[in-house]
């Protein structure tokens, strides 16, 4: 019987002492650490009551020994903090029964050693005292291993190769930090205010066949109406973008109608008409500023309309990216180059000649902020601004490419090609996971931060659910428009999809698309100017290097081996010896005779072998590993040429 | 058909009114949050310039002295007093928050050699060139009083330094010998020799009580014990170590200035090898004084410069130095861990702070909460190069620059000629000595 005993009823004191330390004004506006303790003491609310609960079943059931224990009470409140009872209390047997529970208790809490485990030990004294029952919850709450997953990054230290008394010491105290800080990350999801939408069809209804019309209807008035259309009929066909924290939209129409609103509250920032073709649009970090692209030149203008500037360096552009981090616009030009903007110097950063052709395919990788090209043979190549040449270059499809996306965790690509294709890739293998036909093949993707494809077939706009897990054969929601569309965009922290058309714009309701809890500090839909104004400042302070652009944005934290073991290399060569290499086995010295040159020579010669054998025996299994994993590997294809694989 | 489309009240996200705080939900899934190491990598390399930037360690000049500053004293009960003796016999008291002398004194004729203060901060001691120890009260005489001391001994020897117990009433001088003395007699209760040369300062254990410590011109450092009437033992180095200081915290380590530009950490048990070197200097070390963390000490140099060591690293985190201060003789830690009083040759005693960019006066708790992530960001950064460059570059003044890099080629010239020795020698015959030993000649018991 391990006696939780103690652990919980410790807890319970310290929640009834917080409403009296921290006053309420002070968990209002709290900061991270608040809230985890707000979280505890409400999941402490709730033990607590269970606690009661028992506590007065027990009473009901035997009324005589309730009775007594009421008596002690009266007698004398025995405070937790008054220390460990006094000998002499009434009923010989149940004190004898609750030092053992304290025993047991002890070493338990003990061996935590920290001030916690000494508070909850006097905790399960007072809780023994009160109503000497059981703990029916013990411990701290369970936290379910995919929650902590979520949080964990990196492998654990392997404390065991580390040769260092010290280094280990410290070694082991880090990891203990971030275990406890992923256990806080992983408890605080429970804070988290919002749930994510959902839509469920009846018993034998393809959610697919759901009209925009009836799902608006269904859902609250806040959310009908987000589906809305502007119909826009002179100055189309419309490419669309929405700011990062999705509250505001941004269209241009190709003949030149550009216009800036915030859609949710649908009053208009600007419109205006650059009197030239507009081939893309895009918002720059904030909703005060957007980007262009017209016939000749790459424009940018204030939330007013009014032009702060031209880039006649950037001429022809298809399509453009920002890079946020980097405060970067990645631009593809029709005669094949690349080109990166600093927009927070207003200096061109890189100008790559892709030699790809006319770029019209353009995609970004948002976990590490590589460009996706699609090229009209077929290929999709990535880039680096700080590299010339493709980084990657995969053949998707055997006719052009149309469409690139890629999902928010930066491990998917969706590409639709001319051979009516749609591939889903994994970006850590380059290997295609899932492929599908669409009778006309996709003209725009776009992936949602919780992992929806759109895609739009023509006049046909279609979303899928978990396209990487399984083939889709339906999809989750489809909507025809009233005319082909010209782009597509998922709203960020909204269960919004706008789409840009012949005929204007719609926003349509994807239940489920959206992240549902933001992070004020990173994205706020509901930020204030102050807000935004002070994050601008701190986002340009923390603005990304683009020489810090690769493929894995992880690799900074990670030890540099390469250029440790040249440098031992080189100081090794200087001093002329290696001053980080084992001493070699000097025997010690022993009475009696045992010292003879003969005895010495063996002593010396065991200590070679058993090191010599330890070595063997160490490449001995990573064969074996190495063996059992190629035979635990399934052929995918056996081929002729197997029999000359080694 | 079940449906739930995101919809957030704006009251929940919003603050009610303009005086209440904005509120700032929070969520910490990392996919939210991407690009975490090259952000990270950002802010601690903002942080890195940010804290040179701010690195402007000089606070005040104490001016006063009519000679140049030979020995310093804090005070043990009062972090604002500070006592500092003068070549020529004067002794100041001086109040640190205002940065004023609040007393003048003539000790001595000549210089004043040492000065210690009680442990109970009510008196003083100073010994100077007129073979004299003095004991003086902590508090000037009323008006119209004339200074004069508690209590003259005149002894037979010149007496160079002076040290008090820090629990008893006993205080230890060194001259010609080691002499322990009650502060009721006017003899000593005992007198410890080794050798027959000056000994140039003692000091005791702040833990071990019993203990001391002196370093003589004969290149030793001499232990004692106070229970006994002999000495314990002593180690003799490559040259003339200037003084040592204990370890506050660490009862068996005490860092010992030395003649040749090093100082070395020894622990008390094991003296056949020091702890650590510590290089940097590039003239003679002339006063070493420890943290009260005893993580870190302050030397004092002939090379008009004062460096701040890591106990256990072998080359200074800091280096203070200015136009105006010439050799350093006397340097100090004060107790509250904050500053570095310095007093040298042209009669100023300089207070700096003991962390160079460290912001003085109350902090916000959200400037602090900031202050401490940056230091755990610089911390987790600190071995990526171009971090590690800002964080390590000091301007130095011309002739140390110069003279360091003389050094190191000397240093350097050394280390081939050895290295070509050994090769050309029979395998074995030259056996490596780490710099720890090297400058150790014997140890006698």
């Amino acid at each position: 019987m391990m006696s939780p005993l103690g652990l919980h009823y410790g807890a319970g004191c310290r929640h009834v002492d917080w409403p009296r330390a921290q006053s309420p004004r002070s968990m209002i506006g709290c900061g991270g650490r608040e809230r985890k303790n707000l979280a505890r003491s409400w999941r402490l609310h709730a033990v607590q009551a269970l606690r009661m609960e028992a506590v007065a079943g027990s009473r009901a059931h035997g009324g005589s020994a309730g009775g007594g224990k009421k008596k002690k009470m009266t007698k004398k409140l025995q405070r937790y903090w008054e220390g460990p009872p006094p000998p002499d209390t009434p009923a010989g047997a149940p004190s004898k029964a609750k030092r053992r529970h304290n025993e047991k208790t002890r070493p338990r809490a003990g061996a935590e050693g920290s001030l916690q485990a000494r508070k909850v030990l006097h905790g399960s004294e007072a809780a023994g005292q009160i109503s000497g029952k059981r703990d029916p919850f013990p411990g701290a709450a369970p936290l379910p291993q995919h929650k902590v997953k979520k949080f964990q990054r990196g492998q654990k230290s392997q404390l065991a190769e580390v040769s260092s008394q010290r280094l280990r010491d410290h070694l082991a105290l880090l990891e203990q930090k971030v275990e406890l800080a992923v256990q806080q990350a992983a408890r605080m999801e429970l804070l988290l205010p919002e749930e994510p939408g959902f839509l469920e069809g009846d018993p034998g209804e393809d959610t697919c066949t759901i009209a925009q019309a009836d799902i608006a209807e269904a859902a609250d008035i806040a959310s009908a109406t987000k589906h809305f259309e502007l119909t826009l009929n002179q100055f189309g066909p419309y490419r669309m973008d929405y700011t990062r924290p999705g509250r505001h939209l941004l269209l241009g129409g190709r003949r030149g109608h550009v216009a800036a609103l915030d859609w949710q509250t649908k009053s208009l920032l600007c419109e205006i008409n650059v009197m030239e073709t507009v081939t893309d649009v895009t918002w720059l970090h904030t909703e005060n500023m957007f980007a262009v692209a017209q016939r000749r030149w790459l424009y940018v203008y204030d939330n007013q309309g009014v032009e702060l500037n031209c880039l006649k360096r950037f001429n022809g552009v298809l399509r453009m990216e920002f890079l946020p981090y980097h405060f970067l616009l990645a631009t593809a030009s029709e005669t094949g180059f690349l080109q990166y903007l600093d927009i927070s110097v207003g200096k061109e950063v890189a100008t790559i000649c892709t030699r790809g052709g006319r770029l019209g395919v353009m995609g970004q990788n948002p976990a590490n902020a590589i460009i996706h090209l699609g090229h009209s043979n077929g290929t999709v190549t990535l880039w680096s601004p700080n590299i010339k040449e493709p980084l990657v270059r995969m053949l998707c499809h055997r006719g052009g490419v149309r469409a690139v996306a890629v999902d928010s965790s930066g491990m998917y690509m969706a590409t639709s090609g001319l051979d009516r294709k749609l591939h889903i890739y994994d970006l850590r293998a380059y290997q295609p996971v899932q492929s599908l036909v669409l009778p006309v093949g996709a003209g725009h993707l776009s992936f949602s931060q919780r992992g929806l494809l759109a895609a739009t077939c023509g006049e046909v706009v279609q979303v899928y659910r978990d396209v990487p897990m399984q083939p889709p054969h339906k999809p989750y929601l489809s909507h025809t428009l009233p005319w082909t569309a010209h782009g597509l965009r998922f709203c960020p922290f909204e269960d919004v999809l706008g789409v840009g058309h012949g005929s204007g714009f719609t926003s349509l309701l994807v239940p489920g698309a959206g992240q549902a809890n933001f992070d004020a500090l990173e994205n706020n839909p509901f930020r204030s100017r102050k807000q935004r104004q002070e994050w601008e400042v701190k986002a340009l302070l923390e603005k990304i290097p683009s020489e810090l652009i690769t493929l894995d944005p992880g690799q900074l934290g990670q030890v540099d081996a390469i250029t440790m073991e040249q440098k031992h290399h080189e100081r090794v060569e200087r001093l002329g010896f290696d001053p980080q290499a084992k001493p070699a086995f000097q025997p010690r010295r022993k009475l009696k005779g045992r010292s003879s040159a003969g005895s010495l020579l063996q002593r010396k010669r065991k200590v070679a072998n058993e090191e010599q054998r330890t070595k063997i025996r160490k490449s001995l299994e990573q064969q074996q590993a190495a063996e059992q994993e190629r035979k635990a590997a399934p052929r995918a294809q056996s081929s002729a040429l197997d029999r000359f694989r080694k | 058909m079940r449906v739930k489309v995101l919809s957030r009240n704006p009251d929940d996200y919003i603050r009610e009114t303009k005086q209440d705080l904005q509120r700032v939900p929070r969520n910490y899934d990392p996919a939210l949050h991407p690009f975490e190491v090259p952000r990270e990598y950002v802010r601690a390399l903002n942080a890195t310039k940010l804290e040179r930037v701010f690195a402007k360690p000089f606070l005040a000049s104490l001016d006063g002295h009519r000679d140049g500053v030979n020995c310093m004293a804090k005070h043990p009960q009062s972090l604002s007093t500070v006592l500092s003796g003068a070549c020529d016999g004067e002794v100041k008291i001086w109040n640190l928050t205002k940065r004023e002398c609040i007393r003048t004194l003539q000790a001595h004729e000549g210089f004043v050699r040492g000065i210690c203060t009680r442990f109970c901060g009510t008196s003083f001691f100073t010994v100077g060139d007129d073979k004299t120890v003095k004991q003086w009260k902590m508090e000037g005489p009323g008006y119209g009083g004339k200074e004069e001391p508690l209590h003259t001994i005149l002894g037979k020897t010149l007496y160079t330094g002076i040290d008090h117990h820090w629990k008893e009433a006993v205080f230890a001088t060194c001259g010609h010998q080691v002499d322990i003395w009650d502060e009721q007699r006017n003899s000593p209760i005992c007198s410890l020799t080794w050798g027959v040369d000056s000994i140039s300062s003692v000091k005791f254990n702040p833990i071990e009580t019993h203990l001391l410590g002196s370093c003589a011109s004969d290149r030793n450092i001499v232990l004692y014990d106070m229970r006994q009437s002999t000495p314990l033992k002593k180690v003799i180095l490559d040259m003339r170590t200037n003084t040592l200081c204990w370890n506050p915290m660490e009862a068996f380590i005490f860092t010992s200035a030395n003649e040749d530009h090093n100082l070395y950490t020894f622990d008390m048990r094991f003296l056949d090898s020091s702890v650590m070197v510590h290089m940097d200097h590039v003239s003679a070390v002339l006063d070493v004084d420890y943290s009260p963390t005893g993580k870190e000490f302050v030397s004092a140099s002939f090379d008009k410069s004062v460096r701040i060591f890591p106990v256990d690293k072998g080359h200074s985190r800091e280096v203070y130095h200015t136009k105006r201060m010439q050799h350093v003789i006397t340097v100090k830690w004060t107790s509250d861990n904050k500053y570095i009083l310095c007093g040298s040759d042209e009669m100023n005693i300089r207070l700096w702070k003991a962390n160079a960019s460290e912001k003085l006066g109350v902090l916000v708790p959200r400037e602090r909460a900031a202050m401490n992530y940056n230091q755990k960001l610089k911390e987790k950064f600190q071995h990526h190069p171009q971090i590690k460059r800002i964080a390590r570059h000091r301007h130095l003044p011309k002739p140390i620059y110069n003279q360091a890099k003389e050094l190191r080629i000397m240093r350097e010239a050394r280390r081939r000629k050895e290295l070509n020795r050994r090769k050309h020698s029979k395998p074995g015959s030259l056996p490596f000595v780490s710099e720890k030993k090297k400058h150790i000649v014997a140890v006698v018991k």
